[in-house]
């Protein structure tokens, strides 16, 4: 039984991640764009997710981290020439060094408290940014894309602002944290995070030191976040302050619920189900923010799980 | 030979209660040991003390000769004191498989990163045993929540079992189930001892006199008596205070 349920897993997640490949020779070059940007925006949420959805500890200041691995990226770039790759890895590394030391202090608290110190400290952040304007040029931004080199691979060069390049690198980046955390979600780990979700004394008196859990949720959702943000300032180009602010620690919340907190697939969805809700809202009315509210509020009625939650009530048990 | 468990002078105070005062509490190893006394006597307070749910105001624990007394619940749960709760506290919305194996990983790995490792056919055997042994294998994939009353006890039974605990903390087990359960549940209990020793609240004195191998009296947060079944029973303070005769 359980090995079947494994399996199933493996083969739905794979079969996600091809489809998704395969979407970039039929899609037409706007979708195209669209898709890309989809794919980084859903691998931040999936990092929200890990948080939120299987720990529940829901977070208000995600925003920070996303920053953080955009700036950890994008000012090795413009300042030291670094690499892609290199920039990359940075920007991981500063999502989750930034998540670590973060955890030692909020993860004193819980529910509510917890919720206002994220807040705090990714207001903290962001106007930290603003108050170095002169090394970050929070406030207007820059593009990196001048001082990124191509990379030159087997002898053929990739630039990043080739589409083509574009989408498959944020096909990758979305490929391997959907890996990591359907692995975390399948796992024993993700079962004690979900325990702790669900009761947390309880599981504490099982004899796990919840707290160590939650800072290792905290320390990968950070992580993650920062890959999301180091590929968007690589392959979108711009870095700003603006990505810093409270509206993007409230985005990934937004989709991860529409898609379904605690679902594997569901950041993807909410992200997809989102964008273009507002890209096709948008351009019939500039009422739109009416329109996607609206959405939203029958979502919280009718689906409080989310999409992929109500999938996995009514059709899908196995679904992690 | 050190008792399993052994508590010196351990007091709780709640602002102006004094909830637990002055308890020496020993029970050596393998013995079923009842706890009685009426509602309010600081029987719970004094297993809250003990898994580490509660912090003392006064006093030292040890288990197995060490002292465990700045230890917390998590550390003792791991060192083998469990403790199940009073009101069923399963994990709802999770299966019965889920809830059982959360106890049977914790057995088979330590640290976190050992849970890592760990292979899930390992602990899907230990969950099947476990669930056998109390006959629950039927419900297996069922939510938890979904189960009647006396089958939701039964399961947090399993997942002491799938602990495997050295010292396990019985608060009042037998409240609400039928008198078929409650004789499955003292099954269980008695078959366990042999490797366990049991700390057992219960106000359903039948089962405590059938159960218990001695008898703690509490009353006022302090210990009334303590001694045999037959000695208690016949202890006319120990009447007065709690069996209203």
């Amino acid at each position: 039984m359980i090995s079947g349920r494994t399996r199933r897993i493996v083969v739905l997640h794979l079969a996600i991640i091809g489809l998704l490949f395969v979407l970039q020779f039929v899609l037409p070059a706007y979708h195209h764009t669209n898709l890309a940007r989809i794919m980084v925006l859903a691998t931040f949420a999936m990092g929200y997710n890990i948080l939120f959805g299987y720990t529940g500890l829901m977070s208000l200041g995600h925003a920070m981290f996303f920053a953080a691995g955009m700036y950890g990226a994008g000012l090795c770039v413009y300042y030291l020439q670094f690499g892609a790759g290199a920039a990359f890895v940075l920007g991981i590394l500063a999502g989750v060094s930034l998540a670590a030391v973060f955890g030692l202090f909020a993860l004193r608290t819980t529910g509510v408290s917890f919720l206002i110190v994220t807040m705090m400290f990714g207001q903290a952040c962001y106007l930290t940014l603003l108050y170095f304007n002169e090394i970050t040029l929070g406030d207007q931004g820059f593009t990196v894309s001048g001082n990124l080199q191509a990379l030159h691979q087997a002898g053929v060069g990739f630039a990043y602002s080739d589409p083509d390049v574009k989408f498959n690198a944020a096909w990758l980046v979305f490929a391997g944290a959907l890996s990591i955390s359907t692995a975390i979600a399948a796992s024993p780990i993700g079962r004690v995070l979900i325990a702790v979700r669900v009761n947390e004394e309880r599981t504490r008196l099982l004899g796990y030191n919840t707290f160590a859990y939650k800072w290792l949720a905290l320390c990968v959702s950070g992580a993650i976040a920062g890959a999301a943000g180091a590929a968007y300032a690589l392959l979108f180009s711009y870095v700003g302050a603006s990505f810093a602010s409270i509206l993007y620690s409230i985005y990934p919340l937004l989709w991860t619920l529409l898609g379904g907190a605690g679902t594997t697939l569901g950041p993807l969805v909410g992200t997809g189900v989102m964008f273009y809700l507002i890209d096709l809202t948008s351009g019939w009315t500039a009422a739109y923010l009416f329109i996607v509210g609206g959405s939203l509020l029958a979502l919280v009625l009718w689906f409080p799980q989310g999409l992929m939650g109500a999938v996995r009530a009514r059709w899908a048990r196995w679904l992690p | 030979m050190t008792p399993v468990l052994a508590t010196a002078g351990l007091a709780k105070r709640f602002g102006g209660l004094l909830a637990v005062d002055n308890v020496y509490f020993e029970v050596p190893k393998g013995q079923i040991r009842a706890v009685i006394g009426p509602n309010g006597a600081g029987k719970t307070t004094l297993m809250g003390l003990i898994s580490g749910r509660l912090t003392p105001s006064a006093g030292k624990i040890s288990f197995n000769g060490r002292d465990v007394t700045r230890q917390r619940a998590w550390e003792r749960a791991r060192s083998g004191i469990v403790y199940t709760f009073q009101v069923t506290s399963i994990f709802a919305g999770l299966s019965c498989y889920e809830n059982v194996a959360l106890a049977a990983q914790r057995h088979l790995a330590r640290s976190m990163f050992a849970q890592v490792l760990l292979d899930e056919k390992r602990i899907s055997d230990r969950v099947d045993d476990a669930l056998r042994q109390v006959g629950l294998a039927h419900v297996t994939s069922q939510r938890a929540d979904s189960l009647p009353y006396g089958h939701q006890r039964l399961l947090e039974v399993a997942m002491s079992l799938a602990l495997e605990p050295q010292l396990l903390i019985l608060d009042e087990p037998t409240q609400g189930l039928a008198n078929a359960e409650i004789d499955t549940l003292c099954q269980h209990v008695r078959a366990i001892t042999d490797s366990v020793t049991v700390v057992i609240i219960e106000h359903n004195m039948p089962v405590v006199l059938e159960l218990a191998d001695c008898i703690t009296v509490m009353e006022r947060g302090a210990v009334l008596a303590e001694g045999e079944p037959a000695q208690i029973a016949g202890d006319t303070q120990v009447q007065r205070a709690y069996l209203g005769t």
